[in-house]
């Protein structure tokens, strides 16, 4: 995400690496010796984790304005995933909190003022929020960073500042949110209404989460509606925080709640709420479709999804190499490789597949693991134990599935959940590590002989969310770009978010599009209005 | 539905019902309901009229070739008007959706249909509508044979909007524009809107052709192929009309028919692995099962238009006689067999008492029989089933203390027919003012204001339409915006166009058939984002 400004970022830290970054943390540029340097930056994780520049001031949940401990009393622990230790108790949201902030949603709704002021008002509220964001740029980047583990860089200078970016765009469009007239077939006067559609139902993940309520609150409320959001257990800080910005912003009470807690018992009760009327949800296919279930037998209310993805990089044979490796290696391992469209399977021209697997393992051994608040680093921890276990265990099958391990394969360092940058070449498509999300730093290197080959194997998938095209043929770009059935194609380039691109997936990677005039659609319903006409001047 | 072309109609049979032997009698008020019975009587001993027509289709029509189900079953499809056989249909399962979604699949996959040019797309979609138009009365015929109703609506309204609404998506296929995207740095962003790829579409029985025509109009001018499963009480037309298509030069398997029942052959379809998109018209208790069948299989994106209970509100300027004929074909239209059927005749309490006189004689007034008949306003409910839930409907209205003005009753004693009713002294918390009746029964409420009335009309699970009678704009605006509906007709009621969007709020469903808005359901939508050199504008 936001690869674009990232990865100058990232190069600007590469460059410098050799003379700014402490000499513990980098990863020597040596191919043959890079393992053992590798190995011998543990020390790096035995290091003391660096203070984050912040404090946690609220850990409650947010309904109609306020700041209210869960109605159970009961809270759950937030840690930080260098080291596991525990860095908040947080307010845990149950059914009972979803009712409450429910109600408070369908009040502000029903009875206004959000959906009865004028657009333009409600345009700058959002504008002023934007504001108060980049004025609090590091205090939330830094909460993101301690919470999540991505680098504090990662979060401040991009993720951060495409946040802002994104409640600028839908602040623009919230007056801007035109219905049609619609040429009738005899006298009648036809016009159609793009209403907000009421309380909007969200749900976020925790790779992103700042950005993932941007796009899920900035349409919501650019179209007049209400909304619940329901974290995730793992991140719950920053979404209070910015939530609490937004009411110093001017946004009335009840149009934002926030409700902290898990998905069985807050994610269920939200999904399967009477009174919720959209429901807009982002993580595991398994989740969403367990999701789409409970929508379907309470109320019908339409459903988002943004679910996993096992999406393809091609490198095709007019390659240039050097770059493809650099692209591909960000398309797979940035944000700890926890992005549902990482570019989890790197399909090789077979002309260019040794060339690039030497530099694709070369480059994975330079790359900078460590304490994500330290400048340069590009890698943290994954989020959380049962995430790092998952990922472990797909390195051990793709090992035991005969794929070729060409650099790391275990954990890095022996505190927190951080695992070395992992390459396997010669992978095959019916391994398991070729076809499930594992959502972790690991490549996987396929080889392929022609085009025809690679559309076939790309979309031999339940997945499609993402495609990267490596070439610089126009007429391959092309024939790729159509015959892949996935939800964004990236062409000599991968990951670039603007606010105005769609982003959404075919197949099982979800329902529907976000980000873009596209998500406008998820909030709106069209109501038709037909009155006759007497004696019209022009039909 | 079309009651501004089926208004026509019904006049013309009004001024001409006198000398008829079936109209109903315009005298006394209070003698009415007995010639109501002494008419009905009559008519149903009557030979019902012999159709028109001869059954042709009775397969299954599968990748262009008319065959038997995989398991050599049939099933019986009845004439409501006496309940008897008509014909034999090839009963599609598990198997046959199986065989109708590998032809679509490779109609798609490999070709030719998306990969024409949308230009030879819309050609062969105009040449199915001169077909079909040319056809007219004998697929007119087969519709009320199989479904009861008025052959004249059939004829004169239904095909021909069948026929518009496909010349209305043949001229969208050429116009489905993607569309290039400001980006922030330098970037070239399009977005292509593709095919989605194999649509399955279930079809409900009391518009056969018309939900035929918007569910695969649009699926086909955006390029997708279509496993398309018809109602088991109304199998004929969508067979007949499939043929047509293939003679006016579309590809086999393309479009795929398969008649069955929902358990078996729409489950199959709904829960296929390989069945890209779904879309149902029908109850809401199952489009509740269609859409958790697609959740537990592939996620496929669905497209709901389910139940409703239309409010159709007279407000206290109205003209009382206006309003009550509109507010009787509102509701009475089809046999009451509409989603849509403004089923909730709410009156100002300032015209209530002349409201309630007038709209008891126009239902009075109402002409029923067979529905082969010229001038014939009310056909025979689908099948016993109908019949019996309608009934039931009636007597719990009776038992819950609203006041019976007419009706209420079976008409004849052979076929489904039931006598026009309608309900006064109706109260929100009746059951007949809440469930969906789906019958010839309407129901009036008095109300006294404006805040009053939207609060009862948006008091319901559903939200598909309402009706406004006022010549007070700011009535119609207050209201236009404040009822959770997705249509709101002001002044008229059940206008269908072929560009006016029709879907519903809250639990009538998910998503907007007809017009532009269609497009989307059976489009994917891939941004396409190549990194630019030196571009000389952003």
């Amino acid at each position: 995400m936001g690869a674009r400004r990232i990865s100058s970022l990232l190069f600007r830290s590469l460059s410098a690496s050799s003379a700014s970054v402490s000499p513990l943390l980098f990863r020597g540029k040596n191919p043959s010796r890079g393992r053992c340097i590798y190995r011998f930056s543990t020390a790096a994780a035995l290091e003391e984790p660096i203070t984050p520049p912040v404090q946690i001031s609220y850990t409650q949940l947010l309904i109609n304005g306020k700041f209210v401990d869960a109605a159970s009393g009961k809270t759950f622990p937030a840690y930080d995933p260098r080291t596991g230790e525990v860095i908040a108790h947080v307010a845990e949201g149950d059914a009972e909190d979803v009712n409450h902030a429910v109600a408070a949603a369908r009040k502000a709704f029903d009875e206004g003022p959000w959906p009865k002021m004028s657009a333009y008002e409600r345009s700058l509220i959002m504008l002023r929020f934007a504001d108060l964001i980049d004025k609090h740029r590091d205090e939330l980047a830094a909460l993101e960073s301690w919470n999540s583990g991505k680098p504090y860089e990662q979060s401040a200078k991009s993720e951060l500042p495409s946040f802002a970016r994104l409640f600028r765009y839908y602040a623009g469009w919230a007056d801007k949110i035109h219905g049609l007239t619609v040429p009738a077939d005899s006298n009648h006067y036809v016009q159609t209404l793009h209403e907000p559609i009421g309380v909007a139902g969200q749900i976020i993940p925790w790779n992103f989460p700042l950005i993932m309520l941007a796009w899920k609150v900035g349409p919501a409320l650019a179209c007049g509606n209400t909304i619940v959001l329901k974290s995730a257990e793992q991140t719950p800080l920053t979404a209070l925080l910015a939530a609490k910005l937004f009411q110093e912003a001017g946004l009335p009470p009840g149009v934002l709640n926030v409700v902290s807690g898990y998905g069985p018992s807050a994610g269920a009760a939200l999904a399967s709420h009477m009174d919720v009327d959209k429901l807009a949800f982002t993580g595991s296919t398994k989740t969403g479709k367990i999701i789409l279930e409970l929508a379907a037998k309470s109320n019908l209310k339409p459903v988002t999804l943004e679910l996993g993805g096992k999406s393809p990089f091609i490198v095709c044979e007019d390659a240039d190499v050097d770059k493809a490796v650099e692209l591909a290696h960000h398309a797979l391992f940035f944000n700890q490789g926890q992005c549902c469209c990482a570019g989890s399977r790197t399909y090789v021209h077979e002309h260019v597949y040794d060339e690039f697997i030497e530099k694709a393992k070369a480059r994975a051994l330079r790359r900078i693991v460590g304490d994500p608040f330290k400048k340069g680093v590009e890698q943290g921890p994954q989020i959380d134990s049962g995430q790092f276990e998952k990922v472990l265990r797909y390195i051990r099958s793709g090992v035991e599935s005969n794929a070729t391990l060409e650099c790391g394969g275990q954990r890095f360092g022996s505190k927190g959940y951080f695992i070395q940058p992992t390459v396997f070449s010669n992978v095959q498509d019916d391994m398991l590590i070729a076809q499930d999300e594992i959502f972790g730093p690991v490549q996987s290197i396929l080889k392929f002989k022609n085009i025809d080959e690679v559309i076939r194997r790309s979309n031999s998938t339940r997945y499609g969310l993402a495609a990267g095209i490596f070439t610089k043929n126009v007429d391959t770009a092309n024939t790729l770009s159509r015959a892949l059935r996935v939800g964004t194609v990236w062409v000599n380039c991968f990951d670039v978010f603007d606010a105005a691109i769609p982003f959404g997936g075919y197949k099982m990677s979800g329902i529907g599009r976000e980000k873009g005039i596209y998500s406008l659609n998820n909030y709106l319903q069209v109501k038709a209005v037909v009155t006759p006409l007497k004696n019209p001047a022009w039909l | 539905m079309a009651t501004r072309k089926i208004s026509t109609l019904l006049s013309r049979s009004f001024s001409s019902a006198a000398p008829c032997f079936f109209s109903r009698g315009r005298s006394v008020a209070g003698q009415s309901r007995l010639i109501c019975r002494y008419n009905s009587t009559l008519v149903a001993v009557e030979e019902p009229i012999i159709p028109p027509v001869s059954v042709k289709h009775t397969q299954l029509l599968i990748n262009g070739q008319f065959v038997d189900a995989a398991s050599g079953k049939t099933f019986p499809t009845l004439d409501p008007r006496t309940g008897e056989v008509i014909a034999h249909i090839a009963e599609g399962d598990v198997e046959d959706v199986n065989r109708a979604v590998s032809a679509a699949r490779k109609a798609f996959d490999e070709g030719p249909w998306p990969r024409m040019t949308a230009y030879e797309r819309s050609r062969i979609i105009l040449r199915f509508a001169d077909l079909l138009e040319q056809h007219t009365d004998e697929i007119a015929a087969l519709e009320t044979w199989d479904n009861g109703k008025p052959y004249e609506q059939a004829a004169k309204t239904e095909i021909p909007m069948t026929v518009r609404l496909f010349r209305y998506y043949a001229g969208w296929a050429d116009k489905i524009h993607g569309l290039t995207v400001p980006a922030d740095g330098p970037y070239h962003v399009q977005t292509l809107h593709e095919p989605i790829g194999v649509a399955g579409q279930i079809i409900p029985w009391n518009f056969p052709m018309l939900m035929f025509s918007w569910k695969v109009g649009p699926a086909l001018a955006c390029g997708n192929t279509v496993v398309i499963k018809t109602a088991e009480q109304t199998p004929l037309s969508a067979v007949y009309a499939a043929k047509l298509f293939h003679e006016a030069g579309l590809p086999d398997g393309v479009l795929n028919v398969v008649s069955g029942f929902g358990p078996t052959a729409g489950a199959a379809l709904a829960s296929h692995m390989e069945v890209d998109k779904l879309a149902f018209t029908g109850s809401t208790d199952t489009g509740k099962i269609v859409l958790e069948l697609a959740s537990k299989s592939n996620l496929k994106p669905v497209t709901l238009e389910l139940g409703g209970k239309s409010p159709f509100i007279v407000c206290e300027d109205a003209d009382v006689d206006q309003a009550v004929e509109l507010s009787h074909s509102a509701v009475f239209f089809n046999q009451g067999q509409c989603c849509c059927a403004g089923s909730r005749t709410f009156v100002h309490e300032h015209v209530y008492n002349e409201f309630v006189e007038k709209a008891r004689a126009r239902a009075m007034n109402r002409s029923v029989g067979d529905p082969f008949k010229v001038g014939i306003e009310q056909g025979p409910q689908v099948d016993s089933d109908q019949f019996e839930k309608i009934l039931r409907c009636i007597r719990s209205g009776v038992e819950s203390g609203a006041v019976l003005e007419t009706g209420g009753d079976r008409f004849g004693s052979n076929g489904y027919y039931i006598q026009p009713t309608v309900f006064s002294n109706v109260q929100d918390e009746m059951s007949i003012a809440k469930e969906e009746i789906f019958g010839p029964v309407q129901s009036i409420l008095k109300f006294k204001d404006l805040d009053e009335v939207i609060k009862r009309s948006n008091n319901s699970r559903y939200g598909l339409a309402a009706g406004i009678f006022t010549h007070n704009l700011d009535t119609a605006n207050t209201l236009s915006r404040a009822l959770k509906v997705g249509t709101v007709w002001i002044n008229c009621y059940d206008v269908f166009d072929a560009a006016i969007p029709f879907g519903g709020y809250k639990m009538s469903g998910n998503g907007r058939e007809k017009g532009i808005y269609s497009l989307s359901n059976y489009l994917q939508v891939k941004a396409v984002v190549t990194a630019l050199k030196n571009p000389s504008w952003l």
